[in-house]
């Protein structure tokens, strides 16, 4: 390996500073990678730092890998892709204590194997009441009565036919993202802590336009959207929303809806609680008052510690977390550490995520990266070298109205404990000197 | 040529898509039933015909007296729970409307056997979850006629959404970035309660 002599000079390698090396010699000891920068990191100075020197070749380099030579399979074995059998354990979870039976439960996003803002569709967690319901496209009928001009009856053809399509990501978050922290750290991985949420960019056509339509009456002030499945969904929206911004959205991430998502329609509902996000959507219905429905009485109501109860809190307020390092994706190395995870409000756009590595007392403002608007997931990163030291990560999301993420102490403070939903406090992360990584609560 | 539907012109409501409803489409949906009773439908039933319904279709879930079985739902009690450590909600307790009941009941209940019941049938279960709630006698009959007059103890509690008042100091122009607070300790550890399902979390390599 002849040009692979190491210089140990302690030179830096950075922005070509070396003084001892010529131009023609820098190019050249720098397009020889990993062996080269152990050199250059005897110097223990300079921003391109590296880790030491194998003791011996690498066997994943010397002799040729099998997938170097064998013929791998063809264009169309998979005739829909499937992820790497090494990336297996990138799945839903279901918390089985949680809930009473599978039908009437939920399972969980693993955001901390995921990155950027896109959930892929077989990854979104799934909230069903009354299991996932199977429709025939052709079978498929979407009803809007009430108080309009006109009570009518669309097929799914007839919705593609509509003109006015768009398209728009938005995220959709639980209202019970968070719920069993409420009283204190419980569940470790941010799969199970935030998963309740996903990130997919829908194809479909504003509900204003069937409400324009049907032609709402004067005295129309509410609709009530309702699924098909066997729990028969049904919430009250006020009108306002359903003419501004609400979506009948039969794609996601540019495929049909998936069955568990409400195939072949769903309904979107920026920046409000999941459980309005009616799937399997079968009937708007326009009336003068709210229908003080299961899910806007008993559950999506939020009891105060004073024994009272918010009801209609359809905004899902500025949240973030941080999804690497955290339970389920420890730290593995010191040196180098790209910190990331999301933020999102219902509010608006993502104005600024801070991170604090100590518990909250310093913040720095992280560097987003990729699509930022409103209603709509964030990524967020902090690069940083990590010494070793015990972390307490967490992450404080801003939006464009001024809206800071507050610490579930401010939260508690108002709340108490037994609101269930809307839980947007920041999370904290234990990065122990190992890496391995806890949810605690500080204070 | 076709006439070109412009782009951010909503469309016009003489669009010839969607056909007429027909009354008996509309009838086989519109099932909701609102606070004020609309959308009851005629019948009726009486508490010992509900306990009947409910012991056949309802008690191996709920339990006998509605006070839940396994992690099913309590559908009775709890009075008087809504400000102690662990409040207990239930139609008596906590729900607003009794028009809920109904029409839950009729919509989505018994779970797995959903919309089986006549509306009879579902005046008679509510009459009997009214009555193991203390709200109606044993000899009480409930129907479309005299549900206007049945109302749950919790409905005054409840109120609209008033996060922008009780919460408006999390609106800040420049929250805290340096020496925020004093020395931070872990108060609380997810791990030591260990109820997290088994995620493969991977383990962290330092030597």
């Amino acid at each position: 390996m002849p040009d692979n002599t190491v210089p140990r000079t302690g030179h830096s390698a950075g922005n070509g500073a070396a003084p001892a090396l010529s131009r023609r010699r820098f190019l050249s000891v720098a397009g020889q990678g990993a062996v080269v920068s152990a050199g250059v990191a005897a110097a223990a100075t300079g921003p391109l730092l590296a880790a030491p020197a194998a003791a011996g070749p690498d066997p994943n380099i010397v002799p040729v890998p099998n997938w170097s030579k064998a013929l791998g399979a063809g264009v169309n074995v998979n005739p829909y892709g499937k992820p790497s059998k090494f990336e297996k354990d990138v799945v839903r979870r279901e918390v089985t204590w949680l809930t009473a039976s599978s039908e009437s439960s939920v399972s969980f996003t693993p955001l901390y194997a995921l990155d950027g803002t896109i959930t892929p569709n077989g990854l979104c967690f799934v909230r069903h009441h009354g299991g996932e319901a199977e429709i025939d496209p052709d079978k498929y009928r979407f009803m809007v009565h009430g108080l309009v001009d006109r009570e009518l009856v669309f097929t799914l053809e007839d919705i593609k036919r509509m003109p006015g399509r768009v398209n728009r990501a938005y995220f959709l978050e639980c209202a019970a993202n968070s719920g069993m922290e409420w009283r204190g750290a419980q569940l470790n991985g941010c799969q199970f802590t935030h998963g309740m949420i996903h990130n997919v960019y829908y194809t479909g056509v504003p509900l204003r336009a069937f409400l324009d339509v049907a032609g709402v009456k004067p005295k129309g002030k509410w609709v009530l959207a309702e699924g098909a499945d066997a729990a028969v969904m049904t919430r009250s929206i006020p009108i306002e929303k359903a003419l501004d911004d609400c979506l009948v959205a039969f794609a996601m991430n540019g495929e049909a809806l998936r069955p568990e998502q409400g195939y072949p329609v769903r309904l979107v509902v920026p920046g409000w609680e999941g459980n309005m996000w009616v799937k399997w959507l079968r009937r708007i219905k326009v009336g003068d008052q709210p229908w003080q429905q299961r899910e806007e009485t008993s559950k999506y109501t939020d009891l105060l510690a004073d024994g009272r109860s918010r009801r209609f809190t359809f905004i899902m307020d500025a949240k973030s977390v941080v999804t690497s390092p955290s339970p389920q994706a420890p730290l593995k190395q010191k040196g180098p550490t790209v910190l990331t995870g999301i933020a999102w409000s219902g509010r608006g756009a993502i104005r600024r995520v801070d991170v604090s590595l100590d518990g909250g007392r310093n913040w720095t403002t992280a560097r987003i990266e990729g699509p930022n608007t409103p209603m709509s997931m964030t990524r967020f990163y902090l690069d940083f070298d990590w010494g070793g030291e015990e972390l307490m990560v967490q992450s404080r999301a801003m939006d464009d109205t001024g809206y800071v993420q507050p610490t579930k102490q401010e939260l508690r403070a108002i709340r108490g404990t037994n609101s269930i939903y809307h839980n947007n406090g920041i999370q904290t992360w234990l990065v122990r000197s190992n890496g391995e990584t806890e949810n605690v609560e500080v204070g | 040529m076709p006439a070109v539907v412009r782009p951010g012109v909503p469309p016009a409501k003489a669009i010839a898509l969607g056909r007429p409803a027909l009354p008996e489409e509309i009838a086989a949906w519109n099932i909701d039933v609102r606070a004020d009773g609309e959308g009851l439908p005629a019948g009726k039933g009486s508490v010992k015909q509900g306990e009947e319904l409910f012991l056949q279709s309802c008690a191996v879930c709920h339990g006998e007296f509605g006070e839940g079985a396994g992690r099913w739902p309590v559908l009775a009690g709890g009075r008087g729970t809504l400000k102690s450590d662990r409040p207990e909600k239930t139609i008596g307790s906590f729900w607003p409307y009794a028009s809920t009941v109904f029409d839950y009941v009729h919509r989505a209940m018994p779970f797995g056997n959903n919309q089986s019941l006549t509306p009879d049938e579902t005046y008679a279960i509510v009459a009997y979850l009214l009555n193991l709630n203390d709200l109606v006698p044993e000899d009480f009959v409930l129907s479309k006629e005299n549900f206007p007059k049945v109302s749950l103890p919790n409905e005054a509690t409840f109120y609209d959404d008033d996060r922008e008042t009780t919460e408006k100091s999390f609106w800040k122009a420049a929250p805290c970035m340096k020496d925020c607070s004093g020395e931070v300790h872990v108060t609380a550890r997810a791990q030591i309660l260990n109820v997290t399902p088994d995620a493969d979390p991977p383990k962290g390599n330092l030597e």
